[in-house]
């Protein structure tokens, strides 16, 4: 048997290096030496205008298939509710109900009837909810060939059948081996070149080679994500000394912003690989990483954010004031700590499409890993980021104010509903005082004004 | 499995459309976070709008039938089916067919289950109380909210039973435009 394999064997090897050698070739030439330099060959644009024809065919072939078996394809309802609810207030609607009874004025008097409104809207809320429904992914309006994102199981005809086990063939049999590579390579270049810079004197050439290498291995990242990225009113990007706030909707965020500009992140150290990340980061240039003791400390991490923003050779700092994941169709509250600090607020608001892949990351569904072989498994990531006018605290306006306003234009520029309700109602309950402020609210129409304030 | 269900359902005398019937599967699902197929108490809770609503708890309550603590789907469609619009080709329905669970009658039925804890037909001074205790907090007196529940009982009551009926409470709120004020709106 030897003589026989072994010009076979010689023949496979050399097979296997030519085409290991002209993988990598191509991988350097178009993806990571245009990462280097910035420069994009357009190939991720063509690449996500054919997809959008694919999935266009695919809806129609769906829904002509409905059609012929005389079924309603499952259409979601993306920002409209399920139920039109109405915006009267308490009064107004106790007036209302009242109108016809006896007494119709509400001072000191009880109806029966005044459950009727507690009851309805409690009864909507059950139906339709502006807070549950930040948690998960959004529904499309067109079939993406994603088995994770479709409802009409039944209305897939053999054609489409194949076209979606092409798409699974590419998808993990292509694009997944391409970005592991890219997302290895971009990942180990930052830990060595930073570690390495790391040795340099601090001054003007570290600073320098630092931002090189940073944008350089996040744009590696971003291409290992295919990720396609508009970026808007770049002339509004942060400068040095400020804080950019920005809606959070999956880890991917901090990539996307940081393959634009540089950024001083934030957060806390982890252990493993991401812990390791992050020392080697902070060699080369001023990180605010805090231990996990540290976090809860409020004082602390107050003062060295401010300490950071004082210093003005330091980076812009990047938080996301929502404090988690939330799924791209809304803003939630944001925490007001990152503006009690005093400093110029950049916001940037990020929008994603969710035709090419779902960026929510839902961590009570599936851990890190796990969303990250769905990222990169997706056909892409293609998302808008606008880069807002600079914002500064008013006089007279506290921080909390100064949070909201900053959110309404991140919502309002993003297309995303602005919520009051806390991001933090992902994992726990509603504080009673909400509560307690609606009972308030009855309770003075009930009895008048001044008795309610004299007992609280 | 959404055409199997529609059918299960129409035997039930729901009348709800396909889409409207496969959202609110799609909403029964998503706050399924057991997947167990059936709704509990905490799934309810987790809504936050709902947990801030002061009767919050009896509107959970109604959904759940005497001494269980699961609702499947079936029941969910049930208790929301209270709420649905009276149309005006459904006042012409056939009477022998029953009366439809969003007539006015159930819809009074429906509310006066939330004020009657111990279902026993009759709202007692004692009920009335709790109800209004979570209507309004702390922030009345107990015996300002005890004349409140007097003038109502006394206002309400025919039979001098100190307790009110189901057929006093419709006495009661006969003017209220109930069709409107217990119905929701659905989008197609």
């Amino acid at each position: 048997m030897g003589p026989f394999m072994s010009p076979f064997n010689n023949l496979l090897c050399m097979l296997l290096g030519i085409s290991f050698t002209v993988w990598f070739t191509l991988l350097l030439v178009f993806i990571i030496v245009p990462a280097i330099f910035g420069v994009s060959f357009g190939i991720r644009r063509l690449y996500m205008k054919t997809l959008l024809k694919v999935f266009e065919w695919a809806t129609m072939r769906m829904e002509r298939g409905a059609k012929e078996k005389n079924h309603l394809l499952y259409k979601p309802c993306s920002l409209n509710s399920i139920i039109a609810k109405e915006s009267t207030s308490l009064e107004e609607e106790l007036k209302d109900i009242r109108r016809n009874c006896s007494s119709p004025e509400l001072d000191d008097s009880f109806d029966m009837s005044d459950a009727f409104y507690f009851c309805r809207r409690g009864i909507e809320s059950i139906v339709d909810d502006e807070v549950t429904k930040c948690f998960t992914a959004e529904e499309l309006e067109s079939w993406n060939l994603l088995t994770r994102s479709n409802y009409n199981f039944n209305h897939i005809s053999s054609r489409l059948t194949v076209l979606w086990g092409l798409g699974v063939v590419i998808r993990y049999g292509f694009l997944l081996p391409l970005r592991l590579t890219l997302a290895i390579t971009g990942v180990g270049l930052l830990v060595v070149l930073t570690a390495m810079i790391g040795f340099l004197p601090n001054g003007r050439m570290k600073n320098f080679l630092s931002e090189k290498v940073h944008l350089m291995c996040y744009r590696i990242c971003v291409r290992a994500l295919t990720a396609i990225i508009t970026y808007h009113h770049s002339e509004n990007k942060p400068k040095n000394g400020g804080i950019c706030v920005a809606n959070h909707t999956s880890p991917i965020d901090v990539i996307i912003l940081a393959s634009d500009g540089c950024y001083a992140m934030v957060g806390q150290i982890h252990g493993g690989l991401m812990g390791l990340i992050q020392r080697s980061m902070v060699k080369a240039c001023p990180h605010i990483w805090f231990e996990r003791s540290e976090v809860k400390d409020r004082h602390l991490v107050a003062k060295r954010l401010s300490d950071h923003v004082k210093d003005k050779s330091k980076l812009p700092i990047l938080i996301f004031p929502e404090g988690t994941c939330i799924n791209n169709t809304s803003v939630m509250m944001f925490k007001k700590g990152s503006f009690e600090i005093g400093s110029t607020v950049y916001p940037v608001a990020i929008k994603y499409d969710p035709r090419f892949g779902e960026a929510f990351w839902n961590s009570s569904q599936f851990g890190m890993m796990n969303y990250l072989l769905r990222m990169m498994s997706s056909w892409a990531i293609v998302c808008s980021v606008w880069y807002l006018p600079p914002m500064i605290r008013q006089e007279g306006e506290d921080a909390m104010q100064f949070a909201n306003r900053v959110k309404a234009a991140i919502a309002r520029q993003g297309g995303l509903v602005d919520l009051l309700w806390d991001g933090g109602l992902k994992r726990g309950k509603v504080k009673d005082t909400f509560k307690e402020e609606q009972q308030k609210l009855y309770s003075k129409i009930l009895v008048g004004t001044q008795e309610v304030r004299s007992r609280s | 499995m959404f055409t199997v269900l529609n059918q299960t359902l129409l035997c039930l005398c729901f009348p709800v459309s396909h889409s409207q019937i496969t959202r609110l599967y799609s909403r029964f699902h998503s706050l399924d976070k057991g997947e167990n197929g059936a709704l509990s108490r905490e799934d309810f809770q987790r809504i936050p709008e709902l947990a801030i609503n002061p009767l919050g708890d009896r509107i959970i309550n109604a959904f759940f039938p005497e001494g269980e603590d699961q609702v499947n789907f079936r029941g969910f469609m049930r208790t929301l089916a209270h709420f649905r619009p009276v149309e005006d080709n459904e006042k012409n329905k056939d009477p022998t067919s029953g009366e439809p669970l969003n007539s006015r009658a159930n819809k009074l039925l429906f509310a006066f289950r939330l004020y009657d804890l111990d279902r026993d037909d009759k709202i007692s001074r004692d009920e009335l109380l709790q109800v209004l205790r979570m209507m309004v907090g702390v922030n009345i007196s107990d015996e300002q909210l005890g004349s409140i529940a007097d003038r109502t009982i006394q206002e309400a009551d025919t039979n001098g039973d100190m307790s009110i009926s189901f057929s006093e409470f419709t006495k009661v709120l006969e003017k209220v435009d109930v069709e409107q004020k217990m119905s929701i709106r659905f989008l197609h």
